[in-house]
């Protein structure tokens, strides 16, 4: 059987790189608004659970969670991990066109490395064939 | 911030690191030993897939792993500058990640997948510089 990612499958993987890029950013956003925490200050961490910002971040975080897992169980490791370092470049152009953050040369290249990394994977298939589907074992006890 | 030795600033981010490693592989693990959640959905429902994954020991297990990565980046960014130890966890996991998944696995971790890893692992690098 050759594994082929069906378009609602690549819209998982979006999802992965999107979510957690996102949501980290909404949530170093909202932080910012709450101020430093420290560990004799914990309560403000409560705070922190109000600010929208935060809420959104976290929101956002659940759903890249629960993707990646979804990814983790039709795809391998190897397949997945580089395709949520693509949310490290969507963060560096959210920064540049959002937030008009200047983006050194170096950081241009690095984009284009972590671009380059993702192609390589991307052109592969996304899980390894194995003689005996290890899956079967739950199918069997899903029954 | 307290200057610490070579030593203690290279053993917190291989902590870091390796406490990552051992959280994406074994939820990866018991991603596939659980099986194709599309399929379980399909079969059981959200519930009966979201039972099937919180339920597996080996996922909690990486749960704990990732949730201790967490606090040793914590406890290592108390010690040592983000611009070193971010970069250096990230790109030490992304390497760690092919060759536990090669391991442990089994994945087919071709000349292609190195190259993925190795590329990324030098783009975060730069990116965070």
């Amino acid at each position: 059987m050759k594994h082929v990612l069906t378009p609602q499958r690549y819209l998982i993987l979006l999802c992965v790189m999107l979510t957690a890029s996102v949501g980290d950013t909404l949530l170093a956003h909202g932080m910012a608004q709450v101020g430093p925490v420290s560990l004799s200050s914990l309560g403000t961490l409560f705070t922190a659970l109000k600010n929208p910002w935060v809420i959104a971040g976290i929101l956002l975080l659940i759903g890249f969670f629960a993707s990646y897992l979804s990814a983790l169980s039709w795809a391998d490791l190897t397949f997945v991990l580089p395709s949520t370092a693509f949310g490290y470049i969507v963060v560096a152009l959210l920064a540049h066109y959002w937030q008009h953050e200047h983006i050194s040369p170096s950081r241009w290249l690095g984009i284009l490395l972590i671009v380059c990394g993702v192609g390589f994977v991307a052109n592969g298939p996304p899980l390894t064939e194995h003689p005996i589907p290890i899956d079967t074992k739950h199918r069997e006890g899903a029954e | 911030m307290i200057p610490t030795t070579t030593f203690e600033t290279w053993a917190t981010i291989v902590a870091v690191a390796v406490t990552a490693i051992a959280g994406d592989v074994l939820t990866a693990g018991a991603m596939r030993r659980i099986g194709d959640l599309d399929i379980i959905r399909a079969k059981s429902g959200l519930p009966g897939a979201i039972k099937a994954v919180v339920t597996d020991s080996m996922f909690l297990l990486g749960v704990l792993c990732m949730a201790l990565s967490f606090f040793s980046l914590l406890f290592t960014l108390s010690k040592v500058d983000v611009s070193l130890a971010a970069p250096a966890s990230a790109s030490l996991t992304f390497i760690g990640n092919a060759v536990a998944a090669k391991l442990f696995l089994h994945e087919n971790v071709d000349r292609r997948r190195w190259f993925a890893a190795l590329f990324v692992c030098a783009g975060v690098v730069l990116l965070t510089r």
